[in-house]
């Protein structure tokens, strides 16, 4: 398996926001995979932090291990059946789990995982926790939520000006954990060396602004713990009234998953 | 539960609750609110309301529909707007959202599933041997979503919008317009207005510190390069440092000044 610790540089930053008492989100990030992952589970006392927990254990060790199995011989499709599956495993552990023990009746996280692989991004959500993409100074978002607000926003019931004002902001249509079973929005995208991709929970998108969170990366890109940091603060300052967690990752350079026949010789005598 | 208070010329007729997903606004009698009034149309408009949201759409109405005196198509109701149909006004008044704590609750993730799937998710454990019947499966109503904010009491404010439905605050514009004015080098004299929340300062790829402006004050914190920017002759460490009236910022050999404008 090709490692990405020289190509792709993560930072993450997690914090419970100013009004709740625990953080239910949960992340995870490993440069050498090119693996992010994050959660934002909900359900009643702790079961949110449970259920956002097993999502990010699991689907993290599985992945790497499905991934060094594999041995880099996987096309864009294989691995994008991979995140499917595995997310679609995690929603089995959770939903056993919820349907096992009374204390986590209904509980469920929504997930964004982020796949770095040959030269492409494998984006697997399910819920409104989101992926952004930061390039040549513009920030878009990638995902769609899976949320009654993007429903209507589709419908043309209402224009995304007036999503700011709406009631409705924290319904998920879609999460992991609560039906016997979900299906994972998984979309490839190409990558290029320069990119920053932002994963994040509702907690940052809520209370910051799609044009201040672009203008936070544009000022900081040059130090990401820091714009990660910043990005977390204002949030806060802001209210802060959800968890609120961020996930950067900078594409340094290209990395296809088999080099050219002169480095394949090369890593043979090394 | 939102309601509309239809009055003419100052003076209330009724009060409509809008306890119906969709409630018809017009001349004929099939609708939920008739007006009988020549510059009423049949049809003239209609509320949608879903969970605690209510959407005024214009029916293609011949005099149109205003709300708070602009003519609208669709229009996603705010608390205490004002819907105008010919002469007679429909103030819309949203369910307080319950202030405080129940704040709390409100804002937390749910999930809302339709009947179809949580009925399949039923009969999946029954290979178990003997479930007992969990008590939360079944959803009473064809939206298992939690109650919407309880109608607690009204919060006190009467015009105040309910706090969950403001966008992102701005809090940081509270604060006094600073600048920056330059005190060295070739653009001596040069000012700079903190405008943004974050404004960055210095060479990229040698040294820059970004300026942030936040609910407690400005701050200046170190971005990159080797060298830590100078504040009063002293140099600062990667944590945020707050700026103070009339300090001295040295960066990338330029000397400059922070100020408070107002």
């Amino acid at each position: 398996m090709n490692d990405l610790s020289n190509v792709i540089e993560i930072t993450t930053a997690t914090h419970p926001g100013m009004v709740r008492s625990h953080n239910e989100d949960s992340i995870s990030a490993d440069a050498a995979t090119g693996l992010a992952v994050l959660a934002d589970g909900m359900g009643g006392y702790n079961a949110g932090e449970v259920a956002s927990g097993i999502a990010v254990a699991m689907i993290s060790a599985e992945l790497k291990k499905a991934l060094a199995a594999a041995n880099g011989e996987l096309d864009a499709a294989a691995v994008e059946r991979l995140v499917g599956e595995h997310a679609v495993r995690a929603n089995n552990a959770i939903f056993q789990a919820a349907q096992n023990q009374a204390q986590y009746a209904g509980m469920g996280t929504t997930l964004v995982v982020a796949l770095w692989h040959d030269n492409s991004l494998v984006v697997g959500h399910i819920g409104d926790s989101r992926l952004y993409r930061f390039r040549d100074n513009k920030l878009e978002q990638v995902t769609r939520d899976h949320s009654l607000l993007q429903e209507q926003i589709d419908s043309g019931l209402i224009t995304k000006a007036q999503a700011r004002h709406s009631q409705n902001k924290n319904l998920v249509t879609r999460a992991v954990g609560i039906d016997p079973e979900v299906e994972t929005e998984v979309h490839s995208y190409p990558v290029q060396a320069g990119d920053i991709y932002l994963l994040c929970s509702d907690g940052l998108n809520d209370m910051v602004t799609d044009e201040d969170m672009e203008l936070t990366l544009a000022s900081l890109q040059a130090n990401l713990p820091l714009a990660a940091a910043q990005l977390v603060q204002q949030a806060n300052d802001n209210g802060g009234r959800d968890n609120v967690s961020v996930i950067l990752a900078r594409v340094l350079k290209s990395f296809p998953a088999r080099s050219g026949l002169v480095d394949r010789l090369k890593s043979w005598f090394r | 539960m939102a309601k509309l208070i239809l009055s003419l010329e100052g003076s209330m007729i009724r009060e409509v609750a809008l306890d119906k997903e969709r409630i018809m606004i017009g001349r004929k009698p099939s609708n939920e609110i008739q007006i009988e009034n020549l510059a009423v149309s049949g049809e003239h408009a209609c509320i949608v309301t879903i969970l605690n949201d209510s959407f005024l759409e214009d029916m293609g109405s011949t005099n149109g529909t205003l709300v708070n005196g602009n003519p609208i198509k669709k229009h996603i109701l705010q608390n205490n707007d004002v819907i105008e149909i010919g002469k007679y006004k429909l103030k819309y008044v949203a369910e307080a959202p319950a202030a405080g704590h129940g704040n709390e609750d409100f804002e937390k993730t749910m999930i809302l599933r339709a009947p179809s799937k949580a009925a399949a998710a039923a009969p999946k454990p029954a290979n178990e041997p003997a479930p007992p019947p969990k008590p939360s499966t079944p959803p009473p109503t064809p939206w298992s979503v939690p109650p919407p904010a309880k109608p607690a009491e009204p919060a006190p404010a009467p015009a105040a919008p309910a706090p969950a439905a403001v966008a992102p605050a701005k809090p940081a514009d509270a604060q006094p317009l600073a600048a920056v004015q330059i005190l060295s080098g070739p653009s001596a004299g040069k000012e700079l207005d903190l405008v943004k929340n974050l404004t960055t300062l210095g060479k990229p790829g040698l040294q820059v510190a970004v300026i942030t402006r936040r609910p407690q004050g400005y701050f200046i914190t170190h971005v990159e390069g080797a060298k830590f920017p100078i504040i009063n002759g002293k140099m600062i460490d990667a944590q945020a440092q707050p700026l103070q009236d009339h300090d001295v910022i040295e960066l990338a050999g330029v000397k400059m000044e922070f100020f408070v404008k107002q």
